[in-house]
């Protein structure tokens, strides 16, 4: 047997962090389609895999894949899959599932370009707002964009806990630009990382409401074949898991599936604010384009403007508070995306009542340059 | 120069990006630098033109692509020629002068020769270590790595063919230090 956390350094593919981020916090299956950019976690889980006493399996498709998560979810295993936006776009149907049996579950999207098949090799960032609400219905996820290598691990093993913690499905919302770039990884000792499991149940079988929630409002899940009899169905549900039909149970159910997220928002919550204190010019961006953001915010403080960085790390839930106090004393906000508009959409709803918002899009394969955006911030602060 | 920038061009097959991941690991790893690595990627595969990149610096990388290569490496002639307009002032250029023909280069770019494809045949006796050969003089060149770093990446990425490599990489070297002394003497 090999080891599941190599501890240590290397020089890796922000792909194979998340692979070894994934193992790090627990993950034992892996079921996938293989697709551009995203082919070399599935490649890494299905080397790593067997040799740790995991299961690597390669689907039919990706509608397969996402339902063999599921199942190995509520087999009591921390299980994942990664793919790419067209291969999304076939799980949504599944993450449906997930997010009303409150399994948990991590997906990697690693973007590129769309609509349907698109740009396979080029870096995108427009799948935001598919992550959101790519299935039909009211019901919330959670999803982490990573800006670096280290990153890909760090934040895959935060979508582990977070997932594992509320029971809901979290994405690891990757670009190609992050997901093919070779960077330092550094892989803490084991007794170093913050590892969190669900929550099982304490009441002996014949007590246990499989979807009664805590005052957290997330339910202790059972694993199947422990003892504890239960039933898991994409209908609306009461308590015991069995299908009803009324309003009561409709109300009881689909508020607390949005409302376990937005209620704990807080704690979910992660964003990375540089140099906004005094900033009259408040740049966000977010993934792989924050690099080019960093570097624009070097050079105009060198020059002498006043800018920062706005960086959410969580995208959903979005990081609202700390957006307000970053750009608390800026004059006008410039968000660059790798899209032709998602989450500016977000920014303008929660401050355009208080500062100006500008948006810069990109949609063809690499992020802005720093020239570009440095263009754009002398001809906002003219 | 905190930041220095590193264009590697070739043919798909030559281990271009290869030697651009071992420069990485050899700078961040085993240096104690600051590194990102980057590759065209695309449905290209073997024969077609190939591009890596690696961003070397005190600091850590923010921008992770090269926007003026400080460093090109060619062992393509297409590559040379595709991207020696892109290096700036005080750039310099290492090549297989048995793969490339220089011809007229922009003033303030200091180009090196080296026959990295010939010994790798002639002394190596396998082609295939042409790339780590380039690593040999690349090292030697620009000082940007310790040659013991590279040694140790050139060691944990061919661990079935170390010496091979180990002896190219050697080979490479003293190329280097002679394309160094033949400018020098030039000047």
């Amino acid at each position: 047997m090999e080891k599941p956390i190599l501890t240590g350094e290397m020089f890796t593919q922000g792909d194979i962090a998340a692979a070894e981020g994934a193992l790090a916090a627990g993950c034992r299956f892996f079921a996938g389609y293989p697709i551009t950019p995203a082919t070399e976690i599935a490649e890494r889980m299905a080397y790593r895999l067997p040799r740790i006493g995991g299961r690597y399996i390669q689907m039919e498709d990706e509608i397969a894949s996402c339902t063999a998560v599921v199942g190995a979810s509520y087999s009591g295993l921390k299980a994942m899959t990664a793919t790419s936006g067209p291969g999304v776009s076939l799980m949504n149907e599944t993450i449906g599932l997930a997010a009303m049996t409150e399994a948990p579950m991590v997906l990697v999207n690693v973007m590129r370009g769309g609509p349907s098949t698109g740009q396979p090799t080029e870096a995108s960032q427009s799948d935001i707002m598919q992550a959101k609400w790519g299935s039909h219905g009211d019901y919330e996820i959670i999803a982490l964009i990573p800006s670096s290598v280290q990153e890909m691990f760090d934040l895959t093993i935060r979508a582990f806990n977070l997932s594992e913690q509320y029971r809901v499905p979290t994405f690891v919302l990757a670009d190609e630009i992050i997901g093919h770039m070779r960077e330092r990884l550094i892989i803490p000792p084991e007794d170093e990382l913050e590892i969190i499991n669900r929550k099982k149940p304490t009441v002996p079988p014949e007590e246990y409401l499989p979807f009664k929630p805590e005052t957290d409002l997330v339910p202790p899940m059972a694993t199947f074949g422990e003892g504890y009899h239960f039933y898991a169905t994409g209908l609306t549900h009461d308590q015991k898991g069995y299908p009803v039909m009324t309003d009561e149970a409709q109300l009881a159910l689909v508020p607390r599936l949005c409302d376990k997220i937005r209620k704990n928002a807080d704690k979910i919550t992660q964003a990375e604010s540089t140099e906004t204190e005094d900033a009259e010019i408040l740049l966000v961006a977010y993934g792989g384009e924050a690099r080019t953001a960093m570097r624009a915010v070097k050079d105009a403080r060198a020059e002498g403007m006043k800018i920062g960085l706005f960086r959410p790390i969580s995208v959903w839930p979005f990081p609202k508070d700390q957006l307000k106090d970053a750009a608390a004393n800026a004059q006008q906000v410039i968000v660059a995306e790798l899209n032709y508009g998602q989450l500016v959409g977000e920014v303008e709803r929660i401050i355009r009542n208080e500062v100006p918002v500008h948006f810069i899009p990109r949609v063809c394969g690499t992020p802005h340059t720093p020239d570009e955006l440095m263009k754009e911030i002398r001809r906002r602060i003219k | 120069m905190t930041r220095t920038e590193i264009r590697l061009g070739g043919l798909g097959g030559q281990g271009i990006i290869k030697s651009a991941v071992i420069i990485g690991e050899a700078a961040s790893i085993h240096d104690g630098k600051e590194a990102v690595q980057t590759a065209s990627y695309g449905p290209e595969s073997r024969g077609s033109a190939c591009k890596a990149e690696v961003i070397i610096s005190d600091t850590p990388v923010d921008y992770p692509l090269v926007l003026t290569p400080h460093i090109m490496v060619a062992l393509s002639n297409d590559a040379f020629h595709k991207y020696k307009n892109d290096l700036g002032e005080g750039a310099i250029a290492i090549i297989d002068s048995d793969l490339v023909k220089a011809g007229k280069i922009k003033p303030g770019v200091q180009v090196y020769q080296v026959t990295a494809a010939t010994t790798a045949h002639n002394v190596l006796k396998n082609p295939l270590v042409t790339n780590v050969v380039m690593l040999g003089a690349f090292t030697a060149i620009t000082k940007i790595v310790t040659p013991e770093a590279m040694q140790k990446a050139i060691a944990n990425a061919f661990p079935r063919y170390r010496e091979l490599n180990l002896r190219a990489f050697d080979e490479g070297m003293k190329l280097g230090q002679e394309a160094l002394e033949q400018s020098s003497k030039t000047k």
